[in-house]
């Protein structure tokens, strides 16, 4: 799997963005979005900010879960109190797959959740490292679910630790070093 | 903090102002920080999203994280539907502060209605907090002070529809 992390402020505003990929099932933390797709994901993840503004009034929890799914990208979302948003885009697919051609507008391919074998070089670590944690590429398991609402609690976490800096602005844009460090370390141990 | 906020202002209510705006970013900072600390991983608090819980959570968990105790009654306006109260009989912060008796409609809790003012703000119900002396005539509370929250039109309405 994929991730694009993004958190965005009250005012629609980008603070925070971040590409990895998964480091469970022997996967090497990269993202492997294609070139169209890291050019879409931060309009993917905008489009699904208007269900979020739903949500925030009828669903009282921090962890909105998946919110929203385009073609095979799908979209959790955590909201801090201060309506700040952590999105998270993730997209599941086969880790050597060759960049696809973008889709017409009108016919999105639909949603078939990742289910072929992956290459040989994934499958001789996933048998060594195959456990209770590791995260199936089938993304509307509660297992990711899990995974992503513990990614989102340590994030929360780092977050508000860079927030409670009387210098920082709620509003104002994540660019300190050791947040991102933070940031990635948690993806790797959860994602 | 005060003598601070009075220099180079025009009146009381540019005073008030500055205060409020102080306590502005600490209500923005204080409310994910109560949550956080008062959730556990498996059981999140929830967010307060309509107006009963939040004025709850100003009145209880963040009076008592602030003064240590809770505030002493919550009202609501039985004129505007818009308006809401917060009773505190003798606000911590007005305790060491004599004001001038020029200044007597001077009310420094304005800082504390800038804090409630941020968590209001900060969860989505947009509103304007103010802190008014009600301890006129009052034998027992003399510092009897009340904020007074006044929520938006797109807020009141949006609690209606659900």
């Amino acid at each position: 799997m994929s991730y694009y992390f993004c958190i965005v402020g009250t005012q629609d505003q980008p603070l925070f963005e971040l590409e990895f990929g998964t480091s469970k099932q022997g996967g090497d933390g990269i993202a492997r979005f294609s070139q169209e797709a890291r050019h879409m994901n931060p309009f993917i993840v905008h489009s699904s900010l208007d269900f979020v503004d739903e949500l925030q009034w009828t669903n009282n929890q921090m962890y909105l879960k998946r919110v929203d799914q385009f073609a095979s990208s799908h979209i959790s979302t955590f909201l801090t109190p201060t309506s700040t948003r952590f999105m998270l885009l993730h997209l599941p697919h086969p880790p050597n797959t060759p960049p696809q051609s973008t889709p017409s507008p009108n016919s999105f391919p639909p949603f078939t959740p990742y289910t072929s074998t992956p290459p040989s070089t994934t499958t001789a670590s996933r048998s060594s490292s195959s456990s209770s944690t590791s995260i199936p590429n089938n993304p509307t398991s509660p297992q990711t679910e899990e995974a992503i609402r513990a990614f989102f609690g340590e994030v929360f976490e780092v977050w508000m630790k860079a927030i409670m800096s009387p210098f920082a602005s709620v509003e104002g844009k994540l660019g300190s070093l050791v947040f991102k460090q933070r940031v990635v370390a948690a993806g790797r141990k959860y994602l | 903090m005060v003598t601070y906020a009075q220099r180079r202002v025009t009146g009381i209510q540019d005073l008030e102002r500055r205060l409020n705006e102080a306590g502005y970013p600490i209500g923005q900072r204080l409310l994910p920080l109560l949550l956080y600390r008062s959730s556990t991983p498996t059981h999140p608090t929830p967010r307060p999203t309509r107006i009963l819980p939040l004025l709850q959570f100003i009145a209880h968990p963040l009076w008592r994280h602030l003064f240590a105790r809770s505030a002493d009654s919550i009202e609501s306006s039985s004129t505007n539907p818009h308006e809401y109260m917060i009773v505190d009989n003798e606000p911590f912060v007005n305790q060491y502060i004599s004001v001038p008796k020029e200044m007597n409609q001077l009310n420094c809790a304005a800082f504390v209605a800038g804090i409630v003012e941020g968590v209001g703000c900060a969860v989505g119900l947009q509103c304007q907090v103010s802190a008014h002396n009600a301890g006129e005539g009052d034998a027992m509370w003399p510092g009897k002070t009340v904020f007074l929250i006044r929520f938006e039109e797109g807020v009141v309405q949006r609690e209606g529809t659900k």
